[in-house]
């Protein structure tokens, strides 16, 4: 079976102009990595590290400078509009639907766009509309639709051709948290019905946990990390964050096993302690403080994206 | 692993059409659903249309004979150009929207549909207001053809039909012209107009009066003169002035051709250097 | 300066030096003047050519004038509405501006004439400067037709400025002030003498026209700087200038507060 992605030496500069000095930019250098049928792979890296850049590489918009990639087996540049019936992009900011129109006709023309048989077009449109929850609001335009709505519909708009390979580009991001468990549960099924390969960049690290198999870490356009998350877990020490708002100031809280007292606040009512993921869990350490004071209220930080690239590199670098 | 669950249809040459269909009809309801906005761009369309026809009136009426024309003979001239130059600018006027596209990055969107991007460019609006404009311009050429005495013959006739449409397609490569070049300028916008709504006013004057540089840049570079002028004259039964003799009125279609050309080389050209390709 | 007035003159500074980072655009602006006053060069000349040389006191000299000089203005004049002031009405945001010591009126005319000033160096200068090597016109050679026109030029800009300003605030009323806009652009650049001089009008045209401010926005000071319009007669449209800028400020000013007094009344 051939691998959905498969890029060799994949480069991309770019030169800018700043008044009249000229640099040249490398926002993707040498990417060689593999991505196999029905992988779901995370894409993560920093704001500008290159990822928008390589998925454009993938999907023709952009020539590479140096390099070979093929997605589903096509040449990406040379075979654009063949490739296009075989990938679904949801691309950032970018809105696939029409922005006056109801969400309905959106789908319509897409379906016709893709020339996507009426019959076997409608139930695939009733499936989405169904398993996404978006018959409430399939006649409102898409401009007066709430975020949430929107990258709903965007969802809808890039799986209602059934490609082989989807690209998602932060999907989840300004979402709240039932929205974003939904729309990973969709996926998740999505994925199990129809073998979809998927291929996410994001900056939140649940999507990641949730969704993903592997995950791919992209620093300054390198590949920094390649495999599993636990595999970059171990490699890096992800943690957590555990915050605990006390019912009463207490001394901060030293002697928690397998924790890091990172500060507290309010002469100490709220306390941070962060623990490994791998090692404990959240619900034991928060036994341990019951142990030892009454706690109010709390709260579990996931770790910063931002963190655990820079702790990739920096690991890299040693 | 499964297959995909929806089949493609076989594309037959009608089917072909299917997806342009569906946008542009999607378009033009919801220009219809903006009721008062769309009443109040064809009326100013149309007012756009009668100054400008006032501005050769005014000329005319102050002297009566200018490059060898009388008011009722330019107005041939201005109907054939006006009702042409409204009808591409209704299908393709909004392509000078690319700017727009470019800056917000949904002309990526395009890159990511199956079909080719400047096709998908062209459907993506159409300007439903212009019909007011095209419909002075029509007013315009049947009241100057029963002003003017014209000696009919099939030939005329067939000439006349070739002349709208081959300057239909004329400014509307301008228009796909004017797109490609974004594509190098940031707000290039005023460098392309003075081409192409310049040339539409270059269409409409008598161009007997024009130096030679403008008779190669709008005589032949961007060849208006072909659009409106050589055809009245042919039709009119006048001469031409030096380098526009009345024959080459034939050769609207060629100037047709030739600028589509010149708009779609410049488009691939854009587009290259939008994806970074060629080097 | 008078601190009443510095808030003014630093509108009117910050507005000349916005407009200096738009080059390509000033440089497309210029290719876009060249190509429309090249044209209007071959039409209006036949036609003066055809009424003998001399037309309603234009021969081919200052007809020349009067195509650069109004290409240059193109970029100062104000013919086609404040679509962001009309913007910042439409959505309340101009309620913000009221609650600053500053006049609103003032402040948006100001601002306005300050980028119209400036655009007369990327677009006025080169524009005269193309036409008198390329084809020549004709220009006074005394010093006070120079001396007036600079005045009459301010003077229009500052009514073409407080006109625009003017049709903005009708979206105080209107809802959709689109077709207001619309009309105005439509209107403004013909009655200015954009597309064909004044002079030239049928006397029931020009009648109507003399009823507008538009002729005080650009005619009248192409009329004074060219020369076509001399000694007590330039004055004279100068005083008509003036004339015309004391009601649309007057107007200006009075919409300004009954539109104050209608966002006050809603609630803002």
């Amino acid at each position: 079976m051939n691998p959905i992605v498969e890029t060799r030496g994949l480069t991309r500069e770019f030169t800018v102009r700043a008044g009249v000095r000229r640099t040249r930019l490398t926002a993707v250098d040498a990417l060689t990595f593999t991505v196999e049928a029905g992988e779901a792979v995370g894409y993560i890296g920093a704001n500008g590290a290159g990822k928008s850049t390589t998925i454009k590489m993938l999907t023709g918009i952009l020539v590479p400078t140096a390099g070979d990639v093929l997605t589903c087996g096509l040449r990406p540049v040379r075979d654009r509009r063949r490739l296009a019936r075989h990938v679904g992009v949801v691309f950032g900011q970018r809105s696939q639907l029409w922005w006056d129109l109801p969400v309905g006709e959106s789908f319509g023309i897409l379906a016709a766009i893709h020339r996507l048989d009426r019959v076997a077009a409608r139930t695939r449109t009733d499936e989405l509309v169904d398993r996404l929850e978006m018959g409430s609001y399939l006649g409102t335009p898409v401009r007066q639709l709430s975020l949430g709505q929107r990258m709903r519909a965007e969802i809808a708009a890039a799986l209602l051709h059934s490609p082989r390979l989807v690209i998602l580009d932060e999907p989840t991001i300004g979402l709240d948290v039932l929205s974003k468990q939904r729309l990973r549960e969709f996926l998740i099924e999505e994925r199990t019905a129809h073998g979809t390969t998927l291929l996410l960049t994001t900056h939140d690290m649940g999507d990641v946990a949730r969704l993903c198999d592997r995950v791919l870490v992209i620093d300054h356009g390198k590949l920094a990390y390649d495999g599993t998350l636990d595999g970059l877990s171990r490699r890096v020490g992800v943690e957590r964050v555990l915050v605990v708002d006390l019912t009463a100031p207490a001394p901060d809280l030293l002697d928690i096993p397998g924790t890091r007292h990172l500060g507290s606040e309010g002469g100490g009512l709220q306390q941070r302690l962060a623990f490994d993921a791998e090692h404990t869990t959240a619900a034991r350490v928060l036994t341990a403080v019951n142990q030892r004071v009454e706690v109010r209220d709390l709260s579990v930080e996931e770790p910063d994206i931002e963190d655990v690239v820079r702790r990739v590199y920096a690991g890299s670098r040693r | 692993m499964a297959e995909p669950v929806v089949h493609q249809r076989s594309v037959g040459p009608v089917a072909r059409l299917a997806p342009y269909r569906a946008v542009l009809a999607a378009r033009v309801r919801a220009q219809r659903s903006y009721r008062s906005n769309f009443l109040i761009d064809l009326g100013s369309s149309l007012l756009v249309g009668f100054v400008e026809l006032a501005e050769i009136w005014i000329l005319f009426h102050n002297v009566h004979v200018l490059g060898g024309f009388t008011f009722v003979q330019i107005l041939l001239v201005f109907g054939i150009a006006d009702c042409s130059f409204a009808v591409a600018d209704l299908f393709f006027g909004h392509c000078d929207n690319l700017p727009t596209y470019l800056r917000a990055g949904t002309l990526d969107v395009f890159y990511l549909r199956p079909q080719p991007v400047l096709i998908q460019l062209i459907t993506s609006e159409i300007s439903l207001r212009r019909l007011s404009r095209a419909a002075l311009g029509v007013g315009s050429i049947v009241i100057a053809l029963a002003l003017n005495d014209i000696d009919w013959s099939a030939a005329r006739v067939a000439l006349l039909v070739l002349a709208i449409v081959s300057a239909t397609a004329t400014f509307a490569a301008m228009f796909v012209w004017a797109a490609g070049l974004q594509f190098f300028l940031v707000s290039g916008a005023e460098l392309t107009n003075a081409f192409v709504y310049g040339g539409r006013y270059a269409a409409t004057q008598p161009a007997a009066v024009w130096s030679r540089p403008i008779k190669v840049v709008f005589g032949f570079l961007f060849p208006m003169a072909f659009t409106a002028y050589l055809p009245a004259l042919e039709l009119l039964g006048l001469p031409g002035p030096q380098w526009l003799p009345a024959g080459l009125a034939w050769c609207t279609p060629l100037a047709a051709l030739w600028s589509w050309g010149m708009a779609l080389g410049t488009w691939r050209v854009g587009m290259r250097h939008y994806q970074g390709g060629g080097g | 300066m008078s601190p009443n007035l510095l808030p003014y003159w630093k509108l009117f500074v910050a507005g000349f030096h916005q407009q200096s980072t738009y080059r390509l655009a000033a440089f497309g602006g210029l290719v876009a003047n060249a190509t429309f006053g090249f044209l209007k060069v071959a039409v209006l000349f036949a036609t003066v050519r055809a009424a003998g040389g001399r037309l309603h006191g234009y021969d081919l000299g200052v007809m020349s004038s009067y195509i650069w000089i109004s290409q240059g203005l193109l970029g100062s004049i104000n013919l086609t509405g404040r679509t962001d002031l009309a913007d910042r009405i439409k959505d309340g945001a101009v309620a913000v501006d009221f609650l600053r010591p500053i006049d609103v009126q003032v402040a948006n005319v100001a601002a306005d004439v300050g980028k119209a000033v400036f655009a007369l160096i990327p677009r006025g200068i080169p524009s005269v400067a193309l036409g008198a090597i390329v084809v020549g016109m004709s220009l006074p050679s005394t010093p006070a037709p120079y001396l007036l026109g600079a005045l009459s030029l301010l003077v229009g800009i500052t009514v073409s400025a407080a006109t625009a300003y003017i049709v903005a605030t009708v979206g105080f009323w209107l809802i959709e002030s689109r077709g207001v806009q619309v009309l105005y652009m439509v209107v403004s650049g013909f009655l200015a003498g954009l597309f064909v001089p004044i002079a030239l009008f049928p006397g029931w045209l020009s009648a109507i026209a003399a009823a507008t401010p538009f002729p005080s926005m650009m005619m009248y000071p192409i009329d004074v700087i060219s020369g076509r319009v001399a000694g007590l007669s330039a004055l004279g449209l100068f005083a008509a200038q003036l004339g015309w800028l004391a009601v649309t400020g007057l107007i200006g000013h009075a919409l300004t507060r009954a539109g104050r007094r209608k966002l006050e009344i809603q609630g803002g």
